[in-house]
């Protein structure tokens, strides 16, 4: 294959690497001044690169000798990845404003489009070198998005414990990753895959895969690698919180699913242990620990938990319904999760300054009735309530897990939704049938309304004309893995 | 003879002691960076090893790779520990408590 033809495949990747740096050179000499312009500027980069996307880059197959491949799996991950990052881009400018001492600094949308590049990556990967660059490129990036503010202890605090415990799974990771290679003999997916399906497997394949799904279940923050969740999640700036809680999410799923299906495949029955019990621990412990909560930053950081475990019950499936399954789900929760971040960043007291507290909510829907009826539609979204959309998600990987002969499961991950179900409904309570707080400042931008907006309606009943189309998107990029 | 094992085992030991050393650590944050690094070079002679054992060169390429991305993480630790220190005053492991819960 000639090497036009492989470029032409990382298309998506190139527009944001090349962006990024052409971006990093601007902000370097413009300083503080560009950075209107320069956030802008990466919403369009990433744009382009979803553009790119079409053609060779969603359905070339393999790139530079198996390294990478492009196909429609990696592309709906992908579009996932740009639009989460592209909104977290957007959200920024007006938090950094509002909170005294540090104002937003370019350097900001570059690492998310650094971080978006090495998500791709991720999300592409057919070969363990590739995804360990791509997960090193978007981790980098992370940490100093988690100590943006400087002057804040708890942002660098934030920034710190991400650093060490992240640092510590590329090492897990990694350390499996070297055994795998030594026990295969190779680091490409398929022939990884051969040597998993050869007959008297090795001890060394089977200890392999245990750290390379420790690492993993410590990139998604599932239980019981999941204790830097709710630090980072309060410490780090609301902006940077949303952007943890959705790309990243995805993009460490998506590399989950090409291990688990491309590597491993043939290993489905060791791994599948490991999921299961990660799907049940991150279900009940999220559910369980939000409880106590009463910082809302916190609580979210508990219902991602909660959530990737749902996440994680599609993949134990391991079926092609299974893998639609998990995508589907990852599309409603980056819905719901960002659309309850945007509402967490229009909580301001009278100065402007950002408040955290879930009481300052009491009596939303008397002060600001939209504003509360959206985070109603998506915390009742989140216990997984019909007819909004996160009930279909829960029923998508719960149907997935029953087909694949999982009762135990299925029926265990439904009883412990309803325990989650209870804080969900106690913010709602608060919001409706407590006296109100002292009245949140108005001075909320077009550009968070519409997009509140437009994921309340997305999460809400009228987002059921879109089950069709993405059922056959996600049953598409599924059955390009098998 | 010196053979693989040795090396599984010099490696092994090494990841282990890294673990540790961030697990076990309460009293300085410098020593948790030390340990990442030791447990990268725990890797990175498992790399090798099989690599010189396989007669294959992709291990040797991963250990490369695994160093640069090794010095930029020393980077970003450091950086992230400097600002951490001018908030705080402390790089003590017991004071990183400001959020708990």
């Amino acid at each position: 294959m000639s090497t036009s033809a492989n470029l032409l495949m990382t298309l998506p990747e190139i527009v944001l690497a090349v962006g990024a740096l052409a971006l990093m050179l601007v902000s370097a000499w413009g300083g503080q001044a560009v950075t209107r312009a320069v956030s802008w500027v990466s919403v369009a980069v990433l744009i382009g690169a979803g553009i790119a996307l079409i053609g060779p880059a969603s359905s070339g197959g393999e790139a530079f000798g198996g390294l990478y491949r492009a196909d429609a799996f990696a592309a709906f991950c992908k579009v996932l990845i740009y639009g989460a990052s592209a909104v977290a881009i957007i959200l920024a400018p007006r938090f950094f404003t509002r909170t005294a001492g540090d104002d937003l600094r370019p350097e900001y949308p570059v690492l998310i489009l650094l971080s978006a590049a090495g998500m791709g990556m991720m999300a592409s990967a057919s070969d363990l070198l590739t995804l360990y660059v791509g997960l090193e490129l978007q981790s980098l990036a992370a940490y100093v998005l988690a100590s943006f503010m400087r002057q804040d202890t708890r942002s660098a605090e934030a920034g710190l414990k991400y650093f060490v415990l992240g640092a510590l799974a590329s090492g897990i990771l990694l350390y499996g990753i070297s055994l795998v290679y030594g026990f295969s003999g190779s680091t490409v997916f398929d022939q990884i895959a051969t040597a998993y399906s050869a007959t008297g497997q090795s001890l060394g394949l089977t200890f392999g895969l245990v750290f390379i799904f420790a690492g993993i279940a410590f990139k998604i923050a599932a239980v019981p690698f999941h204790m830097w969740t709710p630090d980072v999640y309060e410490g780090a700036p609301t902006p940077v919180t949303a952007f943890f809680a959705s790309a990243p999410k995805v993009a460490a799923m998506a590399m989950a699913v090409r291990v688990a299906i491309e590597a491993m495949g043939p290993a489905t029955d060791q791994w599948r242990q490991i999921v299961i019990f990660a799907a049940l621990a991150s279900i009940i412990l999220g559910a369980v620990a939000a409880i106590g909560q009463s910082n809302i930053k916190r609580l979210l950081a508990y219902s991602s938990i909660n959530n990737v475990g749902f996440v994680l019950v599609g993949l134990a499936a391991g079926t092609e319904a299974g893998i639609a399954a998990v995508l589907f789900y990852l599309t409603v929760y980056v819905v719901m999760t960002l659309g309850s971040f945007l509402v967490v960043l229009q909580m301001r007291d009278a100065a402007g300054q950002p408040v955290e507290t879930i009481a300052s909510l009491s009596g939303l829907s008397q002060t600001r009735p939209a504003l509360a009826l959206a985070l109603a539609i998506f915390m009742f979204s989140l216990a997984g309530i019909p007819p909004l959309l996160g009930f279909n998600a829960k029923l998508a990987v719960f149907n997935a897990a029953v087909g694949a002969g999982l009762y135990p499961l299925a029926v265990a991950g439904f009883v412990a939704s309803v325990i989650g179900a209870y804080y969900y409904l106690r913010i709602v309570k608060v919001m409706y049938f407590d006296d109100p707080a002292p009245e949140f400042h108005k001075d909320g931008s077009v550009a968070e309304g519409g997009l509140i907006a437009a994921a309340a309606v997305f999460v809400s009943p009228i987002g059921w004309v879109l089950l069709a189309p993405l059922g056959v998107l996600t049953l598409s990029a599924a059955h390009s893995l098998f | 003879m010196i053979g693989l094992t040795h090396y599984l085992v010099v490696a092994a030991i090494l990841f282990a002691l890294g673990v540790v050393g961030i697990i076990a650590n309460r009293k300085n944050l410098i020593v948790m960076l030390m340990a990442i690094e030791l447990i990268l070079l725990a890797v990175n002679l498992n790399f090798v090893a099989f690599s010189s054992y396989l007669n294959d060169l992709v291990g040797q390429v991963f250990a490369m790779f695994v160093l640069t991305v090794a010095a930029g993480e020393a980077a970003i630790g450091l950086a992230i520990l400097v600002i951490y220190f001018r908030g705080r005053g402390t790089i003590s492991v017991d004071d990183v408590n400001r959020m708990k819960g």
